[in-house]
C-alpha cells in the first residue's frame, strides 16, 4: 500500500463496507458528514515529510498498513477484573474496547441535573439536536487528513455535557482499550461541553492490554462555557508496536479556564495535537506535557495556542525526557491576532537527554500581530547534572539511583500539576517503571 | 583512619594538589587552612570521589582500604562524607525523601534493616533538634531557594542524620550567622566521638573556638606547608599566610 491512489482505494473499501453494517443509520445527518470527511481524506491522503507540519515524523510506517475498524460484533470480551488496574477510583468511567463502548465494563454514579455522560452513540439517539449542533463543527477536518479520517470511521466515543453553573465534582474517565489487535483502526471520537460557570475534570486513558500494531486515530473537540473551570488529563500510554495520533480541539468563551495535562509515553509513532482557541475575553489555559519515550520511539507534541481575544493569559510548560534512540518533537505555536491587546503568553519546554543517541526537534512558533502584549518563551535541552549526580553519591545513592532520582523530579513535576488524585499516583508508578525500561533497551 | 600519600591531582591538565600527605585518626579533629585557591576544596572533593579531578600520584587509605578504588557512594557507604561548600540544589526532590534514601543505602551496606517511614522520621526530628534545623526545611526540595546559611545548616543536618565516621566540612562556617555559627558547631561536637574523625575547612579563627582542633594544617598551593596546634590558628589570624609561604619557599630552595 505505498501509493496514495492505493491507500485511497483501502479506506474507499474499508467505508463501503462500514456502510453496509450501518443499515438504517446510513441515512443519517451524520453520516453524510462521514461521507464527505472520507472524500476529503482521500483528496489529500497521509501527510509526508514535505509538509512543514510532518517536518520531523515520518508516518510512512503507519500510511502503507491497511488498517480496519473492528467490526462491533467481533470485539472481544474483557473481564472486569482485566480493567480495574486502569481505572480511576473516584471517577465516573466510560471504558471503550478497540473502540467500542462497553456497558458492562463502565461505571456511571448518579449525576446532577441536566448533566449528561454516556457514548456518543447513545448521545446521537437521545441527544441528536445537540449533537447536530455541535459534533465535527470544531476540530478542523477540512485541512487535516487525521481528522478527517477520524470523522469517516468514528462510530462511537465518549459525550460529556454539563450544563450551565453546575459543577461536577467527580471526574470523567474515558478508558480506551486496545486489545492489541493488529491492524485494528481506532477512531474514538469525543465531544465535551461545558456550559457557563460549569465545572469538570476530565480524563482520557489509551491502554493496550497486549502489543499490536493498531492505530489510534482520535478527536476530542472541548467547548468551554463563559466562565467554566475545566481540566482535561491525557494518559498516552499505548503498546509499543502501536501508532496513535490525536486531535484535541478547544473553544475557550470569556473568562473560561482550562488546564490541559498530556502525558505522553506509549507507540511507535505517537503524534499528539493540542489547540485552543480563545474565543472570549479574560481566558486562561494552562497546558502542560510530558514525553517520556524510549528504544526508536517517536512522540510528538504540536500545541497551538490562539489568541483571537484580548486580556487572555497562556501558560505553556512542555517537558520530554529522551533515553536509547527516542525521538521527540514539539511545536508550540502562539497566535496573537491582530485585536488581542494584552495578551499574556509564557511557553517553556524543556528535554532531558539521557543517551547520546535521544533526539529532540523542537520549535516554538510565535506569530504576533498584536503591539500590547507580553510573550515569552524558552526552550533548553541537556542532560543530567554532573554536580547534582556527585552530590547525590557523595551521600551514598548509586549512579542509577541519583539519576533516577534526578530524572524523576524532572518529569514529576509535570504530574504534580494534575489535580486528579488516583491518577496522579498512577502516573508516578508508571514513569518509574519507564525510566527502567529504557534502562534496559538502552 | 585517614592515610593521605603524597596525593597530587589535575583537572584538565593543571596541577591542584601537589604532593599531599596527612594523616588523621580516630577521635581526632584537623582543621585546614589556607589562601584562596590553595587547593582545600579540591582535596576534600577527591577525598570524596569527584571525577573532574584526575589523580595522577600517590594514594589514600581509609581504615586501610584503597579509597581511590571506590566509587563516591561507595566511599559514603563505608563512612565518609563532606559537606560541600557549596551545596548543590536539587529541584524537585524532598529533603526527607532524599536523606532517607542515602541513609538507607548505607545502612543496606553496613547489614542493618533499612528504616521505614515512621523510624526515619523519629530519627530525623531527633537529628534536627541537634542543629535546630527549621521544619519547613524538610519537605522542601533539597537546599533549592535555602538561604546561604540554611544550606550549611541543612549539610550538617545530613551529618547527623548519616553519622560517618570521618566527616569533612569545606567552610560550613560561611555563611553562616554568629549564632548559627554556634549551634552548628555545638552540633558537630555532639557528634564527636572516640571512634570518628572530622577534617574542617576554615579561614576563620572562630569557628575553632568552638570546633577545637588537635591539629592545624595549612595548605599552600595544593601542599600542606605548615602543621601544627590550635595555636597556629591564632598566629595565623594574626599574621596572614605570607610568612608561612615564605617559609615554604625557602624550605623548596633548599
Ligand atoms: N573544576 C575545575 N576546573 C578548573 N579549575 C579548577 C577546578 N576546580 C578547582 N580549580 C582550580 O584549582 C584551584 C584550587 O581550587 P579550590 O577550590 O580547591 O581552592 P580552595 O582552597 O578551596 O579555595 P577557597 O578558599 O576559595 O574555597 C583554584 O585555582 C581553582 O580555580
Ligand atoms: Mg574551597
Amino acid at each position: 500500500m505505498k501509493s496514495i491512489t492505493e491507500q485511497a482505494a483501502w479506506y474507499q473499501s474499508v467505508f463501503d463496507a462500514l456502510e453496509k453494517s450501518l443499515n438504517g443509520e446510513a441515512q443519517s445527518g451524520f453520516h453524510v458528514l462521514r461521507k464527505k470527511a472520507l472524500n476529503r481524506f482521500k483528496e489529500m491522503g497521509f501527510p509526508t515529510t514535505r509538509n512543514e507540519e510532518w517536518k520531523f515524523t515520518n508516518i510512512t510506517p503507519l500510511a502503507t498498513t491497511p488498517f480496519t475498524p473492528v467490526p462491533a460484533g467481533t470485539v472481544a470480551r474483557i473481564a472486569p477484573s482485566a480493567v480495574k488496574h486502569y481505572l480511576i477510583p473516584e471517577a465516573h468511567s466510560l471504558v471503550f474496547v478497540d473502540g467500542h463502548f462497553s456497558r458492562d465494563l463502565s461505571t456511571i454514579g448518579e449525576m446532577p441535573d441536566g448533566v449528561i455522560v454516556c457514548s456518543l452513540a447513545e448521545a446521537s439517539r437521545r441527544h441528536a439536536a445537540l449533537l447536530e449542533r455541535e459534533l465535527a463543527r470544531h476540530a478542523p477536518g477540512e485541512e487535516n487528513s487525521f481528522v478527517a479520517l477520524n470523522t469517516a470511521f468514528s462510530l462511537d466515543g465518549a459525550f460529556v455535557s454539563i450544563p450551565d453553573g453546575v459543577r461536577l465534582t467527580e471526574p470523567v474517565h474515558m478508558l480506551f482499550l486496545s486489545t492489541g489487535k493488529p491492524q485494528a483502526l481506532i477512531p474514538p471520537r469525543n465531544l465535551f461541553l461545558v456550559g457557563a460557570e460549569g465545572q469538570v475534570s476530565l480524563v482520557e486513558t489509551y491502554a493496550a492490554l497486549n502489543d499490536g500494531v493498531y492505530f489510534t486515530n482520535v478527536v476530542s473537540e472541548l467547548l468551554a462555557g463563559e466562565g467554566a473551570l475545566i481540566e482535561h488529563d491525557k494518559l498516552q500510554n499505548e503498546s509499543r508496536s502501536s501508532y496513535h495520533i490525536s486531535w484535541t480541539h478547544i473553544v475557550q468563551q470569556a473568562r473560561s479556564t482550562v488546564t490541559s495535562n498530556l502525558v505522553a509515553m506509549g507507540g511507535s509513532i505517537a503524534r499528539s495535537n493540542i489547540t485552543t482557541v480563545f474565543e472570549g475575553e479574560k481566558g486562561l489555559c494552562t497546558l502542560n506535557g510530558l514525553t517520556l519515550a524510549a528504544g526508536t520511539q517517536l512522540i510528538d507534541n504540536h500545541t497551538t495556542i490562539d489568541h483571537a481575544s484580548p486580556h487572555c493569559e497562556s501558560h505553556e510548560l512542555y517537558k520530554a525526557v529522551l533515553d536509547g534512540k527516542a525521538h521527540g518533537v514539539f511545536n508550540g505555536k502562539i497566535f496573537v491576532r491582530k485585536d488581542a491587546q494584552k495578551t499574556d503568553a509564557k511557553q517553556t519546554n524543556q528535554t532531558l537527554l539521557l543517551s547520546d543517541d535521544a533526539v529532540i526537534d523542537t520549535k516554538p512558533q510565535l506569530e504576533i500581530f498584536a503591539d500590547d502584549v507580553k510573550c515569552t518563551h524558552g526552550a533548553t535541552v541537556g542532560q543530567l547534572d554532573a554536580d547534582q549526580i556527585f552530590y547525590l553519591r557523595s551521600r551514598g545513592l548509586n549512579l542509577l539511583q541519583a539519576k533516577d532520582m534526578l530524572t524523576f523530579a524532572f518529569a514529576a513535576d509535570v504530574v504534580h500539576r494534575i489535580h486528579v488524585e488516583s491518577l496522579r499516583e498512577r502516573l508516578v508508578s508508571l514513569i518509574h517503571d519507564k525510566l527502567h525500561e529504557g534502562r534496559i533497551s538502552s | 583512619m585517614l592515610e593521605i600519600k603524597d596525593l597530587h591531582a589535575q583537572v584538565n591538565g593543571s596541577e591542584i594538589l601537589n604532593g599531599v600527605t596527612l594523616r588523621v585518626n580516630a577521635g581526632e579533629v584537623h582543621a585546614i587552612m589556607g589562601p584562596n585557591g590553595s587547593g582545600k576544596s579540591t582535596l576534600a572533593q577527591v577525598l570524596a570521589g569527584r571525577e573532574t579531578y584526575d589523580v595522577t600520584k600517590g594514594e589514600v587509605l581509609f581504615d586501610g582500604k584503597n579509597l581511590l578504588e571506590m566509587d563516591p557512594e561507595e566511599r559514603a557507604r563505608e563512612g565518609l562524607f563532606m559537606a560541600f561548600q557549596y551545596p548543590v540544589e536539587i529541584p524537585g526532590v524532598s529533603n526527607t525523601y532524599f536523606l532517607k534514601s542515602a541513609l538507607n543505602a548505607i545502612r543496606k551496606h553496613r547489614g542493618q534493616d533499612e528504616l521505614d517511614a515512621i523510624e526515619f522520621l523519629q530519627l530525623v526530628k531527633e537529628r534536627m533538634k541537634l542543629v535546630e534545623m527549621d521544619e519547613s526545611l524538610l519537605n522542601r526540595p533539597v537546599n533549592e531557594g535555602f538561604s546561604g546559611g540554611e544550606k550549611k545548616r541543612n549539610e550538617i543536618f545530613h551529618m547527623a542524620v548519616l553519622e560517618p565516621r570521618l566527616a569533612i566540612l569545606d567552610e560550613t562556617d560561611s555563611g553562616l550567622d554568629i549564632d548559627a555559627l554556634r549551634i552548628v558547631a555545638d552540633g558537630v561536637n555532639k557528634l564527636k566521638r572516640k571512634d570518628n574523625a572530622i577534617i574542617v575547612v576554615t579561614h576563620y579563627q572562630r569557628l575553632l573556638n568552638y570546633i577545637i582542633p588537635d591539629y592545624v594544617h595549612v595548605l599552600v598551593d595544593g601542599r600542606i606547608v605548615k602543621s601544627g596546634s590550635k595555636e597556629l590558628a591564632l598566629e595565623l589570624e594574626e599574621k596572614g599566610y605570607d610568612w608561612v609561604k615564605e617559609k615554604a619557599e625557602v624550605e623548596e630552595a633548599r
